[in-house]
């Protein structure tokens, strides 16, 4: 218990947020952004603690909870609740508008983003959050900004050979 | 943009996702994820893997590794694909390595090149993929390699560049102040970069930057104010606005800025005053984010130098917070208040209520916070109901990291405004009872010096204070588990003054300690501690004439504890044994009586020994050298020059040992005699504790009287009736208590009689200054506000009703402020009752709104091809019913999870109700239409999500 919260007070008055968690109402986890050191041991250990004490708070109540001396943030969404962990002294609301605007801007990106989208794509949530949060301080608060940035990587990444390329090969995969 | 919705990985990923979503246990998820581990090992070290499998490869083992699993073998190929020249590639390879590498992995080095290639692209693409692992991987050791890169980008045409040129500059900051010292002029220039997103951006190391060194910053003051001010006026471009708020983002962060600047400085806090009163009142208090700028500005106005206007503006916000139906928002003005306070203490006053609503609420959170405020604004008039409200709540919680903190919370205050030292010593009770060993040992030594010490004024009230002390303790022992350290106090209390006031024998006594010993038999410290206890109570029992009886459970303990392993508890079994043997004099010369708080002066030359060394030196004994004047010790002091002194006893040994011949000879009569005399315990404790004996005691009949309990309302009902006896008066707030107490026994719940009973005494309370009073006592039961009472039923009827559910005993006294609190500001609060019922009424309506929705498949077709910015439209009106969280709780209860899953959240807001209804109804038909197509593609794949969780399909934001 106390390793984690040393590596926390280490970093402390480095980062606005420690980490960045996505999971599911089952408890999968969906994401996971870390941007305080935390071993491999030691998050796993984050993710079990708090996902035992998120996923059971019932409705109504205030979409923050401390931990450790730190503030959990979270919001669900559907049946995804995404998480970020803060500071004691940062501002709840603030948060919860920065996940909002990340679920905004994913739901631009995948037009009408459900859970199913993050979890084959996650790799482009990671992408996106990237544009949103850099070393755990919101880097850009215009939304149009960043689905202009990622689209652009994309455009040039995937071409549209590839693009229709991908969808037939894994029928053909599927078909096999 | 909806085709980005689709999915490019190959049906191997897919099934592996597929397979982890249905995994019934984690046992089976690990199982699962092993298996991908090894057929990642087998494929990725295969020879001639095209980019496209391998970049796929990467993102599998990404995955694996986001699930808890080591990744670590596929690294190195990820570090590969960095230097990949396609950029699709190189993303994701870039996008690996920083999930996978912390700053200090020893691959870094290897990436630093690619890195350093990368800053230099023509690509804007390539430069930003590379900025982003610049800020997570470059540590101190490699700043310096890239660090004339990165500063050269901060001119780079492209925004997206600056931007994050700016944010890898601060990371560098963080990680090595000085690498970048000179380069902190850049932050400044950048603060005027034309693109406010970069603005934006450099508030971040600025920010920091004026936390560690405000003074060098308090030129930029007006460049704060004019640029917040613009923001405010809606000078940015439109894209910054956020939900109708104008860039709140970096309002917030302005605001946080210049808290800071301001702070203890009135001439730049004067300069804030305007533009903070403006967005005061500019913000939206009804969208989330108003709110949030709103507590900025509350935060803002808190630190810098006060205003009245602005406070007044603040305390508006904080009612507007505290009335609000949300947990969150009540949470912030909590929050809020709390830092407030400390300004203006007379703000607290006119929120007792919904203060006191907070800490009733189920919601821990919530509850937490309001402790903490009421942690804030203790006085020594509120100290007993604060206190025993924390320690209610303590009881009840299992997180330790919480249950330390409000525990040494509790100790706080109670050391700090403890009424009595009686209640001071029930209140640590508890506290050790429930937080156990969390407690600091240090408490518990106060404790047992606050018992042997008493009130210093009157013998009587102390040992009757002992006595209590000495019942509560024997009746806690019946307890099953109870923490080491409170067994360490009640040891020694009960060896200090078990037998002290007649009540009870030395043989029960020692029978109880025995039990202690054997009960924790692997806790070393208790039973050294039961062992001396045992000492004593023989002691005292040999010095009062009385013969000895050792009961045999004692005596098998000790012929255990002779034989043990720990030398310290041996010697303490060696001591009774020897003293037991002893006559009543002798005993009483060891152990003379209430000696417990006298100074103990250590002979350090021990020269009550010298006529005995003496007899041995003409008896032919070798007298003793010191050690340094020992032969062998001399040669080493010439390596050593003058400090042998420190360095001998730590440092190696190149002679041989001298032969312990000529000490063994002086020191046998040390150490016979320390067994009887001094006794060289390591911890200077125990030391004090062998000597300590009790006060004579003058048997009380008023011990006799009360009964033995320590749960929480025996404890009040033993310790109020205690305080009366005794003429002196601890405090009139104890007799309150005993009030309370009383009435609690007789369980009448009426509560109107115990209002007056509270008046009543604290009328009497007088110590206290004035406005403490009137702040105190309002908040917990004063009588300040009598005179205006307004009759409020429905309000009333809440908290009368809280005391009839809850029977406990302090509990009671709150809600009688709640009530009093009623009276004060009755319309809003009746405001806030009725909301509930309507709260809860809405969603079991919204579902068949719903599917009226789904009949009317009309709204789909428009919204299928331009919907990026149909979305953006439509949605931000249904913002406002996104903040209200009802829908969790709807799918947490029931199992009609299907309807659920299509419907939309019922909206629940006041405000946004209307509105947002409509557009749930066309948005949502849209949405089902997008899950199906979803549903369909994946079942074409090949996929079958079979998995009983339609909510995979459900849109996140509908």
């Amino acid at each position: 218990m106390t390793f984690i919260y040393m590596s926390v007070m280490y970093e402390v008055l480095c980062v606005q947020i420690h980490f960045v968690l996505l999971i599911s109402r089952q408890g999968k986890v969906r994401l996971t952004k870390w941007y305080s050191t935390y071993s491999q041991k030691e998050r796993t250990k984050v993710i079990r603690e708090l996902s035992g004490v998120i996923l059971t708070r019932g409705p109504k109540l205030c979409n923050f909870v401390e931990w450790r001396g730190l503030k959990v943030v979270y919001k669900r969404y559907a049946s995804l609740y995404f998480c970020m962990c803060i500071d004691p002294d940062g501002n709840e609301l603030e948060i919860l508008e920065i996940i909002h605007h990340y679920v905004e801007v994913l739901d631009r990106y995948f037009g009408s983003v459900c859970e199913l989208d993050l979890i084959y794509n996650f790799h482009k949530a990671y992408y996106i959050l990237d544009e949103i949060l850099i070393s755990g301080e919101l880097q850009e608060p215009g939304k149009r900004t960043i689905v202009r940035a990622v689209a652009a990587q994309d455009s040039l990444v995937e071409t549209v050979k590839e693009q229709t390329a991908s969808i037939s090969t894994i029928i053909t995969q599927a078909t096999k | 943009m909806g085709s980005q919705g689709g999915f490019y990985q190959s049906k191997e990923f897919l099934d592996l996702v597929k397979s982890i979503g249905e995994a019934r246990s984690k046992a089976e998820e690990d199982r699962i994820v092993l298996g991908e581990i090894e057929t990642l090992k087998r494929r990725i070290s295969e020879p001639d893997i095209p980019k496209r499998k391998m970049k796929e490869y990467i993102i599998r083992l990404v995955y694996v590794e986001m699930l808890g699993h080591d990744a670590s073998f596929g690294y190195i190929h990820a570090v590969k694909m960095t230097h990949d020249n396609s950029l699709l590639v190189k993303r994701t390879g870039y996008l690996a390595v920083t999930l996978f590498l912390n700053e200090d992995h020893d691959l870094i080095i290897l990436i630093v090149n690619t890195i350093q290639k990368d800053l230099t692209s023509d690509n804007y693409l390539v430069v930003c993929a590379a900025l982003n692992a610049v800020c997570k991987l470059i540590n101190e050791e490699t700043i310096p390699a890239v660090l004339p890169l990165v500063v050269e980008l901060l001119a780079h045409p492209k925004e997206a560049v600056r931007k994050k040129a700016i944010m890898a500059l601060h990371r560098f900051y963080q990680k090595s102040p000085s690498s970048v010292s000179h380069l902190l002029s850049n932050f400044r220039k950048r603060l005027c970069d034309n693109d406010p997103g970069v603005m934006g951006a450099t508030l971040c190391p600025l920010f920091e930057l004026i936390t560690i060194d405000v003074n060098s910053y308090k030129d930029l003051v007006m460049s704060f104010v004019s640029i917040l001010k613009q923001v405010a006026e809606r000078r940015l471009p439109k894209a910054y606005d956020y939900h109708q708020m104008p860039a709140p983002f970096i309002q917030i962060k302005l605001l946080k800025i210049l808290a800071l600047l301001g702070s203890g400085d009135k001439q730049a806090s004067e300069n804030m005053y305007a533009v903070v009163g403006d967005i005061f009142k500019k913000c939206d208090s009804s969208s989330n984010i108003g709110n949030a700028v709103l507590y900025e500005c509350i935060c803002c106005v808190s630190t810098i130098y006060s205003n009245p206007k602005l406070l007044e503006f603040a305390a508006d916000a904080i009612s507007r917070f505290l009335k609000s139906d949300s947990h969150n928002l009540k949470y912030m003005g909590i929050d809020a208040l709390g830092r407030l306070i400390k300004i203006s203490p007379e703000i607290a006053e006119q929120h007792q209520l919904a203060v006191i609503d907070c800490l009733e609420d189920p919601d821990d959170t919530l509850k937490r916070k309001t402790l903490e405020l009421l942690y804030k604004m203790t006085k020594s008039t509120n100290v007993e109901v604060i206190v025993d409200r924390m320690i209610d709540y303590m009881i009840n919680i299992n997180d330790n990291h919480y249950k330390t903190e409000i525990a040494s919370r509790c100790v706080e205050l109670a050391e700090q405004f403890a009424p009595s030292n009686q209640w001071f010593i029930q209140t640590m009770n508890k506290v050790f009872m429930h937080a156990g060993d969390l407690v600091n040992t240090k408490v518990a030594h106060n404790l047992m010096r606050l018992i042997a010490e008493g009130f210093g004024e009157d013998d009587d009230t102390d040992s009757q204070l002992r006595s209590s002390a000495v019942e509560s303790y024997l009746h806690i022992l019946g307890e099953s588990k109870l923490p080491s350290v409170f067994l360490q106090v009640i040891c020694w209390v009960l060896g200090e003054y078990g037998t002290a006031d007649g009540k009870y024998s030395a043989s029960y006594i020692t029978g109880k300690l025995c039990d202690v010993a054997e009960a924790y038999s692997s806790d070393e410290t208790v039973k050294a501690y039961a062992v001396t206890a045992l000492t004593k109570i023989y002691a005292f029992e040999i010095a009062a004439g009385r013969k000895v009886d050792m009961l045999p459970e004692c005596q098998s303990l000790m012929e255990e504890f002779l034989a043990s392993h720990s030398t310290d508890l041996q010697q303490r079994a060696y001591e009774l044994q020897a003293v037991i043997g002893l006559d009543a004099h002798a005993v009483e010369s060891i152990m003379p009586s209430d000696a417990n708080c006298e100074d103990i002066e250590v002979d350090k030359n021990l020269s009550f020994l010298t006529g005995y060394i003496q007899d041995s030196i003409e008896n032919g004994a070798q007298p003793y050298i010191p050690e340094n004047e020992r032969s062998g010790m001399l040669k080493i002091s010439n390596f050593r020059n003058q400090d042998h002194h420190e360095t001998s006893a730590h440092s190696l040994r190149f002679e041989a040992y001298e032969l312990p011949k000529q000490t063994v000879q002086s020191r046998i009569p040390l150490t016979s005699l320390a067994s009887t005399e001094i006794v060289p315990v390591p911890e200077p404790i125990y030391v004090r504790e062998i000597y300590q004996t009790t006060t004579v005691p003058s048997a009380s009949s008023d011990a006799g009287s009360t009964e033995l309990k320590l749960r929480l309302d025996g404890v009040q009902k033993k310790w109020g009736r205690q305080t009366h006896s005794p003429a002196t008066s601890t405090s009139s707030s104890t007799s309150q208590k005993t009030d309370n107490g009383i009435t609690q026994v007789d369980g009448s719940n009426t509560s109107n009689s115990r209002t007056l009973e509270t008046y009543d005494s604290r009328k009497q309370q007088v110590e206290i200054t004035p406005e403490k009073q009137k702040l105190a006592a309002s908040l917990f039961g004063g009588s300040s506000k009598s005179e205006k009472k307004p009759a409020t039923g429905h309000k009333i009827s809440k908290p009368s009703s809280h005391i009839v559910e809850r029977s406990h005993v302090r509990k009671s006294s709150l809600e009688i402020a709640s009530e009093k609190k009623a009276s004060i500001q009755p319309p809003p609060d009746l405001l806030d009752f009725g909301e509930p019922t309507v709260n809860s009424a809405a969603p079991s309506v919204d579902p068949f709104k719903e599917l009226e929705g789904l009949l009317e498949p009309t709204t789909q077709v428009d919204s299928a091809e331009n919907h990026g910015s149909t979305a953006a439209a439509t949605k931000s009106p249904d913002i406002m019913g996104l903040y209200t969280e009802t829908p969790a709780g709807i799918y947490n209860k029931d199992d009609s999870d299907i309807l659920s899953g299509l419907s939309n959240p019922p909206v629940r807001n006041m405000l946004g109700g209307t509105r947002s209804m409509q557009v749930a109804q066309s948005s949502k038909g849209r949405n089902l239409k997008n899950s199906l197509e979803k549903d369909a593609l994946v079942r074409q794949m090949g996929v079958t999500p079979s998995s009983p969780n339609p909510n995979l399909f459900k849109d996140l934001l509908g």
